[in-house]
């Protein structure tokens, strides 16, 4: 199958207040399909929604641009295009979900009202159709009574309720590909499942590629079928989600799988330690420095790691990891 | 008759969560006596100078009667003035212009006050330096001198007049809608809003702008209050269309007598005071509409 969409060598700087330039992303490719998952995994500040950002062609310019790299979706060059060209993709193409689902509706205008904007503004709909279709969505997104629904405001509805009305507002123009922002962190336990199975659906009835930003190992166990594990904005590893999960290569992707509770079936079992990784990521100030960035973390790290970037490898079939131990010794 | 498988619809009196923001606004505003006084007086300040030209149809600059002829006496309720001239007449066609010049001062500076603070606010760099000098190359002279300067460089009319006025009072205005722009462009729906493919000017003006829509009605609302009193100002120092009444105008011209004849300058200078204490009024009404800290009580 051909990529729908393909990240190739995208590297994102920013301008330090002190005059420096950092580079938040580095030289990331990845490329998915339609129909397909992607999950991006990392902690906070690996740049992952600053991927999401730069596909999205929303990096804050200045002080961030993107430096190097291609972005094509259905084999058009995002980067070179128009900005009149990018906003007829933001939307209609590409359209995002975002983390806080209680920050993320205009409080001033209906909910029918937003999710028909998207229409009207991409499709030309009148205003009665993009009404239509907005509670069409809304019924395609489980929400009760969407008839009645459409006309309320979003300080009527929870927070699951609100999520909904985003992803509708988020795929009424049926995008090729839909970027969840880590789209159930705010929400419950219950409330996430509902919304994974929500996407689920609508992925199948659709097609769209989703691209799903997490940092819970769980998520993309449910959600993905491929997994790339970013660290410090640079990938670390890729591979198909079962193969990421029972056999991670990089020690980062293992720490973050041990970080995940797990429920053992019998209490009597003995539970296991829940494992950290110590420390934090490096700021953006204390990025380019030579050596693999996750090397002071790493309880495996060895001389060569503080000094040389690891290559990327191909640790096993369709397994990428970009680690020193996997590297032969010539 | 059947009965209805819905629970029956509470009063209107205990809705807990109300419709439409602007008619919770409305109830918030009920709440506070002071301020519905307020609309009150207002409204009927403005229908007065509406019909009261129509009941009275009389020459406000022409003598009616003797001169200075104290309140009450010889037919004039509120007395005559050092010309003869009727004051209930003079403070009738006198409101009109008063209304006029608060009205249209207040949206000069409303609608300058929005340009500068919007595009300040959402555009930030070098061209939000540019407009907060000038913003403060305004602020620091001194808005009296500045609208006469303005007024006397054009001949005094009611349209120079307000817009003197609008001119020196933009400056908090365009403050206020530059620190709601900054806060609100952040927040998650403008992302959101982007992320739809939305124009810049659509953000600004159908976005962000209904979102700080609250401290400005209220503020709107303060500098129609200023704008009358800036007006009456401006009048008592000889700074009016000699054309048109005025109550400023009839201080002004009235004020050597003031030891003589209490009248022909107390009354106007109460009508001035019970405007202006009216649209302060609706100000703090209306700041409680709006204000969602006190929502909550």
């Amino acid at each position: 199958m051909t990529a729908l969409l393909e990240v190739n060598g995208l590297s994102v700087e920013f301008d330090l207040k002190d005059g420096t330039v950092s580079r938040v992303i580095n030289d990331l490719n990845f490329s998915l399909t339609a129909g397909q998952t992607l999950g991006i995994v990392g902690e906070s500040g690996c740049g992952k929604s600053m991927t999401a950002l730069a596909i999205m062609g929303l990096v804050p310019m200045p002080p961030g641009r993107v430096a190097d790299g291609v972005i094509a979706l259905a084999g058009e060059d995002l980067l070179g295009a128009s900005e009149s060209r990018r906003r007829e993709v933001r939307g209609n193409d590409v359209s995002m979900i975002f983390q806080e689902p209680m920050t993320s509706l205009n409080p001033v205008y209906t909910i029918g009202d937003q999710i028909g904007e998207t229409v009207r503004l991409h499709q030309g709909l009148s205003r009665r159709d993009a009404r239509e279709r907005a509670v069409d969505m809304l019924r395609a997104v489980s929400i009760p009574a969407p008839e009645k629904r459409v006309d309320e405001y979003p300080h009527q509805l929870s927070g699951g309720m609100r999520q909904r009305v985003m992803i509708a507002m988020a795929l009424a123009c049926q995008p090729q590909v839909l970027i969840a922002d880590e789209p159930t962190t705010a929400l419950d336990v219950t409330v996430q499942a509902q919304i994974f199975d929500l996407l689920k659906e609508l992925q199948e009835q659709t097609s769209s590629a989703i691209i799903l930003i997490t940092h819970d190992m769980g998520a993309i166990a449910e959600m993905a079928q491929r997994v790339v594990v970013m660290y410090a904005g640079r990938k670390v590893e890729e591979a198909l989600v079962d193969e990421m999960l029972t056999n991670p290569k990089h020690p980062y992707t293992r720490g973050l799988i041990a970080c995940v509770p797990h429920l053992e079936a019998k209490p009597s079992e003995e539970r296991k330690v829940l494992t950290e990784i110590p420390g934090v990521v490096p700021s953006v100030a204390e990025l380019g420095r030579g050596g693999c960035p996750f090397a002071p973390r790493c309880a495996e790290a060895m001389d060569r790691c503080h000094d040389e970037m690891p290559p990327e490898i191909i640790a096993a079939h369709d397994h990428k990891v970009a680690c020193w131990m996997h590297v032969m010794a010539p | 008759m059947m009965i209805s498988d819905k629970p029956a619809r509470p009063d209107k009196q205990v809705a807990i969560q109300v419709e439409r923001p602007w008619l919770e606004a409305w109830n918030m505003f009920k709440k506070n006596r002071a301020a519905v006084a307020g609309l009150i007086i207002l409204s009927s300040i403005i229908m007065i100078s509406l019909l009261g030209p129509l009941a009275f149809p009389a020459d406000p600059f022409a003598g009616a009667g003797p001169l200075l002829s104290p309140p009450g006496e010889r037919g004039f309720l509120l007395g005559t003035d050092q010309q003869g001239r009727d004051i209930l007449v003079g403070l009738l066609y006198g409101s009109q212009s008063t209304l006029m010049v608060g009205a249209a001062a207040a949206a000069i500076t409303i609608t300058i006050g929005i340009l500068v603070g919007a595009l300040a606010g959402y555009y930030r760099g070098w061209v939000e330096e540019v407009l907060l000098r000038i913003t403060e190359f305004f602020q620091v002279l001194p808005p009296l001198l500045l609208a006469m300067v303005v007024v006397l460089l054009f001949s005094p009319s009611i349209v120079t007049i307000s817009l003197a006025i609008g001119i020196v009072s933009w400056t908090s205005t365009a403050r206020l809608v530059r620190a709601e722009f900054l806060r609100i462009r952040e927040l998650d729906f403008v992302k959101a809003e982007r992320a739809i493919g939305s124009r810049n000017a659509r953000i600004i003006w159908t976005i962000i702008l209904p979102n700080a829509a609250p401290p400005l009605i209220v503020s709107a609302a303060l500098s129609v209050g200023v704008a009358i009193l800036f007006e009456a100002g401006l009048a008592f120092l000889q700074l009016s269309d000699p054309n048109v009444m005025s109550w400023g105008y009839l201080i002004s011209v009235n004020r050597p007598q003031i030891l003589e004849a209490w009248w022909p300058v107390t009354f106007p200078g109460l009508a001035i005071f019970i405007t202006v204490l009216s649209v302060s009024l609706i100000g703090d009404g209306l700041n409680d509409a709006f204000n969602p800290k006190l929502r909550q009580r």
